[in-house]
């Protein structure tokens, strides 16, 4: 199924990319990487986002006050805690499962 | 230009990059799941009860998903039969 992806990605590239020039793997895997990396950026903030204003923003008021600001500071920290800590149990439990196969 | 297109370096980067990135995928979605079982206020920092919490979250939602895949297999091979005699 992977390789799958990975052929139709490479061969549909090839004949559709730019007459005959050569293009740089190298470059096309650091592009690659940059826009995961930006796409997770943007998925964490807006899942943080949405998290911490369901929990620090009682009723909307007139302007975000000290309370609600210290609130969401504590927030998007534990919210990283919980990202790493899922990630880390996620992670033990592919091994877990890698090693029983 | 079928050339780099089967370059086989760059093909093992991309089934690289794509399983990472399931793995990211799924945790954001387990992140945002498990946040809204297991944090009332968020405090100073992440306790060990929140802890505990959020890794039975991960290890029983992978159950659940498990177990509904092995159940719809279950169902599907015992229904074979019958779908087989309908798509023919």
């Amino acid at each position: 199924m992977e390789s799958g992806f990975g052929s139709d990605f490479g061969s549909d590239f090839g004949s559709g990319g730019g007459g005959g020039g050569k293009l740089d793997p190298g470059l096309i895997m650091e592009q690659v990487k940059v826009q995961i990396a930006v796409a997770n950026a943007q998925e964490l903030l807006q899942r943080m986002t949405d998290k911490c204003f369901r929990k620090c923003i009682g009723k909307p008021g007139g302007s975000l006050d000290n309370s609600e600001q210290k609130c969401i500071a504590m927030c998007m920290d534990r919210y990283m805690d919980s990202w790493n800590t899922v990630s880390r149990a996620y992670n033990s439990r592919l091994q877990r499962e890698r090693a029983n196969m | 230009a079928a050339g780099w297109g089967a370059d086989p370096q760059l093909q093992r980067f991309i089934e690289v990059e794509t399983q990472k990135q399931r793995f990211q995928q799924l945790v954001h979605q387990m992140t945002e799941l498990c946040w809204e079982k297991c944090m009332d206020k968020p405090g100073p920092k992440l306790d060990s009860r929140a802890e505990t919490c959020f890794v039975n979250c991960v290890e029983r939602f992978i159950d659940t998903s498990q177990f509904i895949l092995n159940r719809l297999e279950q169902t599907q091979k015992s229904k074979s039969a019958f779908s087989e005699s309908l798509s023919d």
